[in-house]
């Protein structure tokens, strides 16, 4: 992989409807936070990296101009990224390969969204050609056929594909009531979960993530700086990254080799061979509660159509043998291009002991994941407390 | 050009029932951009969106690896080669997924509820996206008893064809 590389510092807004702030200024929130908590100036960073949705999103093209100050990016370079819902994981990557390579030692990376600026479904439906594939633009649409195709593949149930999802659901918005930054804050039950209204059946109100305005900063760097510079760096121990075909039927999404590739790659790269039982916590891409039943699996998290089962004995639920996404993951914070990398800032949180109330306990191995596009792109990151 | 965008608007443009800007402290700039496009579908999607009026449904094959895809495509996404032979689908298929879509937004292509299925045409060797109707979906229950007796769906036309993909009005049960 190249040079070792280390999370030295992370952070993130407030997330929810940020009427308050101007876009500019919601970014440099979260860009302020990351230099406090890395206690190094923008001196010290020899590039930045930044990413979103399409900047339609908020009505923009090229918005990491209009933010070119708040990047503190004035007189350094600058490259964008972004695959969709994955962005946030690329973002990262990016800035991993920057500095793996040797080409800089301090990377800034940022990605952001401010979802209440614009239409974020009208956004999802720019994503595809308008002429072959928009009908099923919306991401609900695209998600919950593939919920379906999963539970068909392996003749699950809908019942306890409905318990599982439920479960996945509660366990998110309780992480989401101990996490000060996430953007619903909610106690449910599973009940309110399987009774809530159908919006793409079978996935219900709180089986789908919200629509969210936030940013997420992390600072990236190499041994000999990290070392330098930070008490308690978070580790780069593998990451992995796959793409698909365009065309949604082209391939089975049961079995999503995307995923499955991915965190192979990322798995190998940091020397694990049993995931569920060396991983201590993961941060799980769940814009979807049934999407996540099929992400354990395909994430080798679980046995390929177990994912309810396990979910049901309260395997990754919190105090289980593998929590998944104690921050209250996608399901209760969605700035879209923001979420994978989040998920890299949680995952860092959590093996530095600095997650707060939803700390695991003792977590030194965790998993962070995104996915992107309709069903075509998986992004992996796993971070370690140890080199 | 007023008239233009304003024809775009009323093509995309359905009722956003949950999209206000509130009442808020600060203020808001409101500002919206419409941009007309006329996208190049070459010659492969051109003949695919000429047979679909002429209520034929096209795909090509992979010389290599023999695959049948639909829509038909120019080249193969997993050999790169030419897809150059045409295919003639039959009308009839099995249904791989499904979903019943209950809610609005912007830039839907039908007013809900609807039923978007991924449908595998006998002879194709991957699904086409598109939708599953011809039966009462008011009620979600309903429509999913009814959807664990389908497997076989067969295309309906639409009476007036434009030569897009929506010449197809929906695949319905058999």
């Amino acid at each position: 992989m190249g040079r070792a590389v280390a999370v030295i510092g992370t952070g993130q807004t407030k997330h929810g409807r940020r009427d308050d702030l101007s876009y500019p200024d919601l970014v440099r929130e979260a860009v302020k936070k990351v230099f406090e908590d890395a206690g190094i100036t923008p001196k010290d960073v020899d590039g930045v990296v930044y990413g979103s949705m399409p900047s339609m999103m908020e009505g923009m093209a090229y918005n990491h101009f209009y933010f070119a100050d708040a990047l503190r990016v004035v007189g350094k370079p600058l490259l964008r990224t972004e695959t969709c819902g994955s962005t946030g994981q690329s973002v990262a990557h990016t800035a991993i390969h920057w500095i793996a390579s040797g080409m800089a030692d301090v990377v800034l990376a940022v990605a952001s969204e401010k979802e209440h600026e614009g239409d974020a479904q009208a956004t999802m439906m720019t994503i595809l050609e308008p002429f072959l594939m928009v009908t099923i633009g919306g991401a609900p649409v695209a998600f919950s056929l593939q919920s379906r195709e999963w539970m068909g593949y392996y003749h699950i149930d809908d019942d306890k594909a409905r318990e599982a999802a439920s479960i996945v659901s509660v366990d998110s918005h309780d992480g989401g009531l101990k996490n000060p930054l996430a953007h619903i804050r909610v106690k449910l039950t599973k009940e309110d979960v399987s009774k809530a209204p159908i919006i793409t059946y079978p996935v219900r109100l709180y089986d789908v993530c919200p629509t969210s305005d936030g940013a997420c900063a992390v600072i990236f760097a190499s041994e000999e700086k990290a070392k330098k510079i930070c008490k308690k760096p978070a580790w780069v121990k593998g990451i992995g990254f796959r793409g698909e075909e365009y065309f949604i039927g082209d391939s089975n999404k049961a079995v999503w080799q995307s995923t499955i590739e991915a965190s192979k790659e990322a798995y190998k790269e940091a020397g694990i061979t049993n995931p569920l039982k060396e991983l201590d916590v993961a941060e799980v891409y769940n814009p979807f509660s049934y999407q996540e039943l099929m992400f354990l699996e395909c994430l080798g998290l679980c046995p390929p159509g177990e994912a309810p089962d396990y979910v049901i004995k309260g395997t990754f639920s919190p105090g289980g043998e593998l929590p998944c996404d104690p921050s209250g993951g996608v399901l209760c914070t969605n700035p879209i291009g923001a979420a994978g990398l989040i998920r890299v800032a949680e995952a860092a949180l959590q093996v530095t002991g600095k997650a707060g109330e939803h700390q695991v306990e003792g977590a030194k191995l965790a998993l962070s994941h995104a996915m992107g596009g309709a069903e075509q792109f998986n992004g992996i990151t796993i971070l370690g407390s140890e080199l | 050009m007023a008239e233009k965008y304003k024809l775009i608007k009323d093509l995309v443009r359905m009722e956003i029932v949950d999209f206000t800007f509130p009442k808020k402290e600060y203020r808001t700039g409101r500002h919206d951009t419409v941009l007309p496009y006329n996208w190049a579908l070459g010659p492969t999607w051109t003949r695919f969106f000429d047979g679909l009026k002429e209520g034929k449904i096209f795909g090509t094959r992979c010389k290599k690896c023999n695959k049948v895809l639909v829509p038909a495509r120019t080249f193969c996404p997993s050999c790169y080669e030419d897809m150059e032979e045409w295919i003639e689908l039959p009308q009839e298929g099995s249904v791989e997924t499904w979903c019943l879509v209950n809610y609005k937004y912007y830039g839907q292509v039908k007013k809900p509820p609807y039923i978007i299925g991924q449908i595998r045409l006998d002879k194709a060797n991957c699904s086409l996206t598109h939708f599953i109707g011809g039966f009462d979906l008011s009620d979600p229950d309903k429509v999913r008893r009814k959807m664990k007796t389908v497997s076989r769906v067969k295309a309906v036309w639409s009476k007036e064809k434009h030569g897009d993909i929506y010449d197809i009005a929906y695949f319905k049960p058999i």
